[in-house]
């Protein structure tokens, strides 16, 4: 248990697809580093098997993926489905950007905790990602 | 602090700055005009351009409407464009998707999910033909805002004229091309900063002697203020991005005068209404000075800094989206008092999606109604010589000229983009904005107050998954029907080009012309280029 709770948070910041709309993303992460987690940005461009890997390699507690390209629906349920066939189905999975609000339903269903469209205050995030990963926390300890 | 409801009024404040920051005083006076305001603001159509390139501004004519239109595919986006122009549109303006702008077949595994999603696919000149048909080009003006890949896209361009019978030199409009700011901001780049400036400037030097109508880059600040910078940044970083590529193209040994009239500009309308007109008077005023006095340019044309202006897409929220009209009016109307030579007017779903018709049609109405029943274009600059617009003006090009010798003490524009250096300015300032925001600070209406619960939903247009699978059958047949042998001969050729000094567009034109694809021309010169990775601050 103590040493659960003396580990950061570690969030994986990611950017799938081609789009190079990182004005978002970049801020998530700083904000979620100012609040003391660990954070690790991907950078542009990934494909959802560098970011599946990045979240295995880094033992991430929660992913943020930022959309603003309209592939949502394409990305964010393969980035789900390969972390599924590496085992991995505890890191809170989170989505930024563009999304349709009919398109929420969908997204939640396939496993993503919490849909963040334009506009969501920086700190409803951070709360958001350090309960859920507060609660993976207990679970491991 | 909870969100004021609607109705409850805003009650006095205590700071007064512009979006960006910049601090406004009490009261501006006759004190605040410039010592000598005959040579810093001038006449309209007069050195140093103040007031505006020309001299009778609209009154000789009106700017161009020129909305951006492109989704899905050729077809549908050549339906939107004969739409837009039965509808008053004066210039067609292309958006191309995302793995057309990273230089990626429609086939390719990166571009799923994405091709015709965020723009028009188009891989080969087929495509390009079909983009256009029924169009005769040589009656339009086109603008293409693609990077990295400009050279390819604008040689598909030239050669739809050519299969219409329209020889390039009759060709008129511009392509973006402005690689710099990609690696600043926009973040879509296909090769390193020197290759790819290598290909900017062959461009330039083919397009001064082969497309006088042309405009062969269009510098940018409209995505560097999207990615979060503010006004006097992006000014800076555009202007300093302009006298690179006039720096590498003099270097080249082209005369300043035969292809600085064609440089353009595209500049960012926020929302934030007299910052905005200061900084398109500022950008005008040092733009002719530079040009004149470091550059050597002779011809006024060379001194004149026109540009587009687009309303700025960060400043729509998803929140009561009706709003976003008011928004995108005020900035529309800036850009035209800022003295504008085309405007793009966003649509107010465009924080949701794509624009549905209707939707991009009232921003174009909205346009017109600033042209034709508002009155503010019937005489030039018409808040010139107010003593709050001139000392903001003053105070917009004193901010652009710290930023010049920052960068210039690291080495110039390259080597402040190795550094991160403007990268790290726009982060920076995004962050302390959506701080502002969160500490509420500042106010967007609907988003951090005046918030209403239980809005109805925005109907959004929805591009059809099954459009992906049609572009990659257009593009496989594309494949199918042509020469092999001729492509293979055309793209070691171009690679040929690319490991030597030549002009790179001679060998780009063939290889369109062979049918040879966007991606397998790119991968082409990549093996000889390399590719390009950030290393990503924030």
């Amino acid at each position: 248990m103590e040493a659960a709770t003396a580990r950061k948070i570690r969030v994986v910041v990611a950017k799938p697809g081609l789009d190079g709309h990182d004005r978002g993303a970049k801020i998530i992460a700083r904000a979620l580093r100012d609040a003391g987690m660990e954070v690790i940005y991907t950078g542009l461009h990934q494909t959802p098997e560098q970011i599946a890997e990045t979240v295995i390699q880094e033992d991430a507690d929660a992913i943020g993926l930022s959309i603003l390209s309209g592939a949502h629906m394409t990305l964010v349920p393969r980035v789900v489905e390969l972390l599924r066939e590496q085992g991995v189905d505890d890191v809170l999975v989170t989505v930024g950007g563009t999304i349709p609000a009919e398109d929420i339903p969908e997204l939640e269903r396939l496993g993503v905790a919490g849909v963040f469209t334009p506009g969501s205050p920086t700190d409803e995030i951070v709360d958001f990602i350090r309960a859920g990963a507060a609660k993976r926390h207990e679970n491991d300890a | 602090m909870a969100a004021r409801p609607e109705t409850e009024r805003s009650a006095g404040r205590s700071d007064f700055s512009t979006i960006s920051g910049h601090p406004i005083e009490p009261l501006y006076t006759a004190a605040d005009a410039p010592a000598d305001p005959d040579a810093e603001i001038g006449r309209p159509g007069e050195f140093p351009f103040t007031r505006g390139p020309y001299e009778s501004m609209y009154r000789g004519r009106l700017w161009t409407m020129r909305q951006f239109a492109g989704f899905g595919t050729v077809e549908e986006t050549n339906e939107r464009f004969h739409y837009l122009l039965d509808h008053g549109q004066t210039g067609l303006s292309v958006a191309f998707d995302m793995p057309t702008l990273m230089g990626y077949d429609s086939d390719h595994p990166r571009s799923l999910g994405e091709v015709g999603r965020e723009g028009v696919a188009v891989d080969s000149l087929d495509d390009m033909e079909q983009l256009f048909a029924g169009i005769p080009l040589g009656g339009v003006s086109t603008s293409m805002t693609v990077n990295a890949p400009a050279a390819i896209l604008l040689a598909f361009y030239v050669l739809v004229g050519e299969r219409q019978g329209v020889p390039a030199e009759r060709l008129g409009g511009t392509i973006q091309t402005d690689i710099l700011k990609e690696y600043i901001a926009q973040k879509e780049w296909c090769f390193p900063i020197e290759p790819a400036m290598r290909l900017v400037t062959d461009m330039v030097e083919w397009c001064s002697r082969q497309m006088p109508r042309w405009h062969p880059i269009s510098i940018s600040g409209y995505h560097i203020r999207e990615a979060g910078s503010t006004a006097q940044q992006e000014l800076a970083f555009t202007l300093k991005d302009g006298f690179t590529y006039v720096e590498r193209a003099l270097e080249r040994g082209l005369d300043v005068d035969a292809f600085a009239p064609r440089l353009s500009f595209f500049f960012n309308a926020h929302v934030d209404f007299f910052e905005e007109i200061a900084k398109y008077r500022a950008a005008r005023r040092i733009w002719a000075r530079e040009m004149r006095d470091t550059y050597g340019a002779k011809r006024e044309e060379s001194m004149r800094l026109r540009f587009h202006a687009q309303t700025a897409g960060v400043s729509l929220t998803a929140q009561q989206p009706l709003n976003n009209v008011v928004r995108t009016s005020l900035e529309a109307l800036a850009a035209v008092l800022g003295g504008t030579q085309s405007l793009h007017t966003n649509s107010f779903d465009e924080a949701l999606a794509l624009p549905t018709e209707e939707a991009a049609r009232l921003a174009l109405r909205t346009q017109q109604i600033i042209a034709f029943e508002s009155g503010v274009a019937n005489t030039p600059d018409p808040l010139g010589g107010s003593w709050f617009v001139e000392k903001l003006t003053d105070e917009m090009e004193a901010a652009a000229y710290d930023y010049f010798a920052r960068i210039d003490e690291m080495g110039g524009m390259i080597e402040a983009i190795r550094r991160d250096f403007p990268q790290r300015e726009i982060a920076d300032a995004a962050f302390a904005y959506q701080r502002e925001l969160d500490e509420r600070k500042r106010i967007v209406v609907g988003v951090n107050d005046f918030v209403q619960e239980g809005e109805a939903e925005t109907p959004i247009l929805r591009i059809d998954p099954a459009l992906e699978g049609k572009q990659v059958e257009r593009l496989r047949a594309t494949r199918g029907e042509r020469d092999g042998a001729a492509v293979e001969a055309a793209l070691a050729e171009l690679k040929r080009a690319a490991a030597g000094e030549a002009n790179l567009m001679p060998p780009i034109i063939e290889a369109a012309r062979a049918l040879a694809t966007e991606g397998e021309m790119i991968s082409a010169m990549q093996e000889v280029f390399g590719t390009y990775t950030e290393s990503p601050v924030f």
